[in-house]
């Protein structure tokens, strides 16, 4: 019964923001749409932490210790990313760049993009998760080109054509999946159950999934921004307002990464051997050392940024890549510590420009004595996100170290070698914006503190001591992904 | 209708989405391209129909008169209605290097029955033999996208893409759930809004809805 709630409320939302429109407490309902599904994710995630996983509305859809807590994240980052658009929206508002339609249209799409994830993360059926994720990316994309300018509308058709030409690979992957499954589950819409398949994974055809797994790979890789697929990411993640880009490289790059690994678990359950990894492997390693090499190019804050989310989903995908206890562990705790982090660099990043009305790093300075949120926000997520101790991000790539030098030590090298790199560039670029003289430029504004503080008390929190029923959580999904 | 006579009439049909698709790869009239991919709609719908009528899978009539009324008559309508809206009737691509568009065309199909060798063998279907073409649809669809360069014909090598899935669905499983094949037509149409939308921004923004035109988003040095 909260599983439906938790889906029915952002949609819900989203047709009562449709009506609102551009009206003065449109934002504060979009905050309270936000609050409630957090609610009611949090009363999911108790129920399952009571009673073990369940099954919903006719086993459409279920929960379990894997998807739980990615719907918490989602619902929660959500909920803060809307706190934190109340203020900037209304600025951006006042600044002319977006009318009153747009507005509306920002809002009500903000709910339905919110819906698509939680659906992705929540269905059992894997045509259904097919469909969320498409419906996800389409919800998105007119909100990158919201502000209309020429590199916007750029970016955004980037977005659609490249993330839908590869989702449409990760749909033929699906069709081969049923193939299989059909054979021993039978025809009907069963046969594309989670919960069926994973029963009888070892039944499906071996040599079907791994081509299966090919399409599922290149497909939901493309979401994932995996190198050589992550073309449209920078754009889209740079070009649109900087709640989208919170929540795009927050939230749906985990959804992505969460349908990989469902899909590789049943590959690996067919085939019994390690191919589906060493490619996961692979398309990780080269997205951690390439993105970390361009992180040192850039000059705009948010496609920095933007990049470094790539490397991180690199590191995520190699450890579920890598499999085994410690690096799945450490995988499922760097999803949830990214998200956390790299949404509060955003909020932060978005005040940051907007103080300063650009997002060229070169002329954004004195952050700290300006505003001393926004300058220490960004100082202390630099240093969260680059793996400093006792961020959370330090604990997760860490153990995904450990797990690499004892199980792939031939890599460990290169691993090593992107971890450096984008340490090096992104404090490079940092270090000058937080500190030295305010600038000219710089306009004193008022900003969203809650958002910055509890995401990074979060990250801290779980880098110095793990809940006992995360832990659990973590524990029971790693046995899931074996 | 016995078995080898249906699986006949189905090998003809996906050889006709196959020219179609083809077709789709040097037309460069606007008009031309959305017809084509009209008949390639056609095609699926009659193919999915007989699959339907021979095999006794009647929610395949479903997925058959939903491309009858999605890709052949209402996308078809949206575009002829942009493309007049936005005075580009008229416009002809240019499109290099036929011959060898063409070559590389015909090497994706040799790949993709090299690629569906193992699935074709377990497969006990009357439509299995199609299921390389299916592909091949696919991968046409997508070199379409990559080699040329006006935003309508990315988006109808989107949607041909679109077809050759729905074509694979068909011939490797007799179609998926139709909770999935709902969702899926959804998708479309919800993208064909987008598209939409998208031209009409591209066209104001840019003067023109060559794709070739925004490349301000480049890595800076």
């Amino acid at each position: 019964m909260a599983l439906l709630t938790l889906l029915g409320i952002p949609l819900f939302a989203a047709i009562i923001l449709a009506f609102v429109g551009d009206r003065r407490y449109a934002p504060e309902i979009n905050i309270a749409g936000s609050a409630a599904t957090f609610a009611a994710g949090m009363g999911l995630a108790f129920e399952v932490y009571l009673h073990g996983p369940t099954l919903a509305g006719n086993k459409f859809f279920f929960v379990d210790a894997f998807n739980v807590y990615l719907a918490v994240l989602t619902s929660f980052v959500s909920m803060t990313t809307s706190v934190f658009s109340r203020r900037y929206m209304r600025r951006e508002r006042e600044h002319g760049r977006v009318g009153s339609i747009r507005m509306r249209f920002y809002h009500a799409m903000f709910q339905v993009f919110i819906f698509a994830m939680l659906l992705c993360l929540l269905t059992n059926n894997v045509g259904v998760l097919w469909i969320a994720m498409e419906l996800a990316t389409l919800s998105t994309v007119l909100l990158v080109s919201l502000y209309r300018t020429p590199t916007a509308i750029e970016a955004a058709w980037k977005y659609f054509i490249l993330c839908g030409v590869g989702i449409a690979q990760a749909l033929f992957g699906t069709v081969l999946l049923y193939f299989a499954a059909e054979k021993v589950l039978g025809e009907g819409g069963e046969a594309l159950l989670w919960t069926n398949l994973s029963l009888v994974s070892d039944r499906l055809e071996p040599t079907v999934l791994s081509l299966a797994f090919v399409f599922l790979m290149v497909g939901y890789g493309t979401k994932v921004g995996l190198v050589p697929l992550h073309n449209w990411l920078p754009d889209a993640h740079s070009e649109g307002p900087t709640p989208i880009s919170a929540v795009l490289s927050g939230l749906l790059l985990n959804v992505a990464l969460y349908a990989l690994v469902r899909c590789k678990v049943l590959v690996d359950g067919a085939t019994r051997t390690h191919h589906a990894g060493d490619i996961m492997m692979g398309f990780g390693l080269l997205s951690i050392v390439v993105a970390a090499f361009s992180l040192l190019r850039q000059k705009d804050i948010k496609r920095m940024f933007s990049y470094s989310s790539i490397e991180h989903m690199g590191i995520a995908t190699f450890a579920f890549g890598l499999g085994g206890p410690i690096a799945t562990f450490g995988g499922l705790l760097h999803m949830l510590v990214h998200s956390l982090a790299k949404s509060a660099i955003f909020f932060t990043v978005g005040h940051a420009s907007q103080m300063h009305r650009t997002q060229d790093m070169e002329k954004i300075k004195g952050l700290i004595r300006g505003n001393p949120l926004v300058g220490w926000g960004l100082m202390f997520g630099v240093m969260a996100i680059a793996g400093m101790p006792p961020f959370g991000v330090f604990t997760s790539e860490f153990l995904i170290l450990t797990a690499t030098i004892k199980d792939a030590p031939l890599l460990t090298p290169f691993l090593l070698l992107g971890l450096v790199v984008a340490f090096a560039a992104l404090f490079r670029r940092v270090q000058p914006m937080v500190s030295g003289e305010v600038p000219e430029n710089q306009k004193p504004m008022t900003v969203a503190h809650l958002p910055v503080l509890l995401h990074m008390a979060l990250v801290l929190f779980i880098g110095l001591y793990m809940p006992e029923f995360l832990n659990q959580w973590f524990h029971t999904a790693v046995e899931l992904l074996k | 209708m016995n078995l080898s006579v249906a699986a006949n009439i189905n090998s003809f049909l996906a050889a006709l989405v196959l020219l179609t698709a083809f077709g789709m790869l040097v037309q460069r009239r606007m008009y031309g391209l959305i017809h084509l991919f009209a008949w390639q709609g056609l095609f699926l719908s009659v193919s999915t129909a007989i699959v339907g009528f021979v095999a006794g899978k009647h929610h395949l009539y479903i997925s058959s008169l939903l491309t009858l009324s999605l890709k052949v008559v209402l996308l078809p309508y949206i575009l002829h209605v942009l493309i007049h809206r936005l005075r580009i009737q008229k416009e002809v691509e240019t499109v290099v290097n036929v011959p060898l568009t063409m070559l590389i065309g015909i090497g994706l199909v040799i790949f993709s029955y090299h690629l569906t060798a193992p699935v074709r063998e377990l497969s006990t279907l009357v439509t299995r033999s199609t299921l390389a073409v299916a592909l091949a649809t696919v991968m046409i669809g997508l070199l379409m996208m990559i080699t040329r360069r006006h935003a309508v014909t990315q988006i109808i090598g989107f949607l041909a893409m679109e077809n050759g899935l729905f074509f694979a669905a068909t011939s490797a499983t007799y179609g998926m759930p139709l909770v999935v094949e709902l969702g899926v037509a959804l998708d479309i149409l919800i993208a064909a809004f987008i598209f939409g939308i998208f031209f009409f921004h591209i066209h104001t923004t840019f003067d023109s809805l060559d794709v070739e035109k925004m490349a301000r988003l480049k890595e800076s040095d």
